[in-house]
């Protein structure tokens, strides 16, 4: 019987150790990366950083008073426009301050109208572009303090908000003024979502919105106002916090009782009607008494009334600035 | 399977650095939008809560799949989790602070939710410190396992923490909260729900 030897394998087909090794490590070398470049790129896709914004085009004709004492100067830097434009508040479109102008960035804002109504004797629905003819674009660089403790310095254009009620003329009754933003869910995403009780809604006192320093804005650093910011119109009243300018106004109506604002509906103990800046008075959550300057390293005290104390303070007088925070 | 635990947890190490190689490029890059500052807190605080959530998955995991192997990345995962924390409460300390202990111990005060993270924090050092396989031996299994339980106490005050610094859109805390709530659940029925197998004695004779 012949036992046949079993066809071995050459020694020169024996895959040699190095190579096995090197495969091996080839391998492996391929799997960690591989397994780094997926979760780099998952957490780039969670936690993408902002991108820069779209340039935007220029208003002609801005006027740039000078500096009055109910109109005072800002002697601080100003923020750069590219922080105004790509670190926004606009629920309506992302409840991430980093991603609201990417969301917004295809809102149409013409056509647009505004509808002045309620107590006045010219109730009038205005057509942006004739709104924005009532009265001459102006520069007006004001701090900008926001209810989470970060400030900017803006260099907003509009015009003051007095104009379009003057024009409208109030009645003796209408007391209060209430703002309302643009609601279109399939323009402005987020109201399709129960995070606020949509649309937007704001308010100021008679008083309030008719003092020089409350504008309606149009404009920054003399570019028409981008999405993200409000476009076209939206309201600027740099001694409240950051919420109370009402973005992408569609409708003002004047009335006799201090009207709902969004915010105050959410949480009432947390955001009041009037909401000045104002140092003293603690958010139940966080402390106002200072505030991280967009641009800067170190935070810097909050002033009273965001620095316009001797302007507005009187409006106040007599009231318990903690029971109408 | 088991893999090569040797490798398979120098790939757990090198994923978990990932976050932080790329949150440090963009910093170096000036990548972090208007407020560099919250850019990095509210991420170094996202990735506690997501490594804390991955290293409570670990032990379901394991017992789903059968694939024991997965127990011997716990340990890492937790850590990062806490290096993740220790880099989430500097960013607050050393930024938002510069290290005024006077101005944090007020905030602790005046902001709920600062204490609570804070509390979380402190809860996890005594984890981190144990983790040794000396310390498991010194305290012994029993104890070790008492004690490394207040894990689900730190997740859920750091949920809580995320939960109470949100003004309104409450959406991803709370989903955070539900997948914390799906870990511990399943614990809960593991060890007081599921009717547990008869224990045996003796070795099964064949």
């Amino acid at each position: 019987m012949v036992i046949k030897k079993p066809a071995g394998i050459k020694s020169s087909e024996i895959t040699d150790k190095k190579v096995y090794l090197n495969r091996r490590l080839f391998m492996r070398g391929a799997a960690l990366a591989g397994s780094a470049l997926a979760t780099g790129w998952l957490y780039r896709s969670l936690n993408a950083p902002p991108q820069p914004p779209r340039a935007n085009a220029k208003i002609e004709n801005v006027l740039k008073p000078q500096p009055t004492f109910e109109v005072p100067a800002v002697n601080e830097k100003l923020t750069p426009l590219e922080s105004i434009t790509t670190y926004n508040n606009f629920y309506e479109f992302d409840t991430n301050k980093g991603g609201v102008a990417s969301a917004a960035a295809d809102f149409v804002t013409r056509p647009w109208s505004v509808s002045v109504e309620g107590l006045v004797n010219k109730p009038k629905v205005f057509d942006i572009d004739e709104l924005l003819g009532l009265a001459p674009q102006e520069e007006r660089i004001y701090r900008f303090r926001c209810v989470e403790g970060w400030s900017m310095v803006i260099p907003w254009d509009g015009f003051p908000l007095s104009k379009l009620l003057e024009a409208v003329e109030p009645q003796s009754n209408a007391k209060y003024v209430a703002f309302q933003t643009l609601y279109d869910p399939k323009r402005m995403p987020n109201q399709s979502t129960g995070i606020l009780d949509w649309p937007y809604v704001e308010g100021l006192r008679m008083d309030e919105a008719m003092h020089p320093l409350t504008i309606l804005a149009t404009g920054i650093y003399g570019e028409v106002l981008p999405p993200q910011d409000g476009a076209p119109i939206r309201l600027v009243v740099p001694w409240k916090y950051g919420f109370k300018s009402i973005k992408s106004i569609v409708k003002i109506k004047l009335v006799e009782t201090e009207p709902p604002t969004t915010w105050n509906i959410a949480a009432p103990d947390e955001y009041g009607f009037y909401s000045n800046v104002n140092p003293q008075v603690n958010h139940p959550r966080w402390s106002q008494a200072r505030e991280q300057r967009i641009g800067e390293f170190s935070k810097r005290p909050t002033l009273m009334f965001n620095g316009y104390a001797e302007q507005v303070a009187h409006l106040y007088d007599g009231m318990d600035l903690r029971k109408y925070y | 399977m088991t893999p090569d635990p040797k490798f398979s947890k120098l790939v757990v190490f090198v994923n978990s650095l990932v976050p932080l190689v790329l949150l440090l490029w963009d910093a170096a890059h000036k990548r972090m939008g208007a407020n560099p500052l919250e850019f990095a807190t509210r991420t170094t605080g996202m990735l506690t809560l997501v490594f804390l959530l991955i290293s409570l998955a670990v032990t379901p995991a394991r017992k789903l799949t059968g694939w024991q192997w997965l127990g011997k990345h716990r340990r890492m995962l937790g850590l990062f989790a806490f290096f993740y924390g220790f880099l989430h409460l500097m960013t607050y300390v050393w930024f938002d602070k510069f290290f005024n202990l006077k101005a944090a111990g007020l905030d602790i005060l005046n902001r709920p939710f600062i204490a609570v993270g804070m509390a979380a924090f402190f809860i996890m050092i005594p984890l981190a410190v144990t983790s040794t396989n000396k310390m498991v031996k010194r305290l012994g299994g029993k104890r070790w396992n008492r004690l490394h339980k207040t894990a689900y106490v730190a997740a859920a005050l750091g949920a809580l923490h995320y939960y109470m610094l949100v003004k309104a859109d409450t959406r991803l805390p709370l989903t955070l909260a539900a997948v914390l709530g799906i870990l511990l659940g399943y614990r809960l029925f593991i060890n007081y729900i599921q009717p547990k197998p008869p224990v045996r004695l003796l070795a099964p004779r064949r």
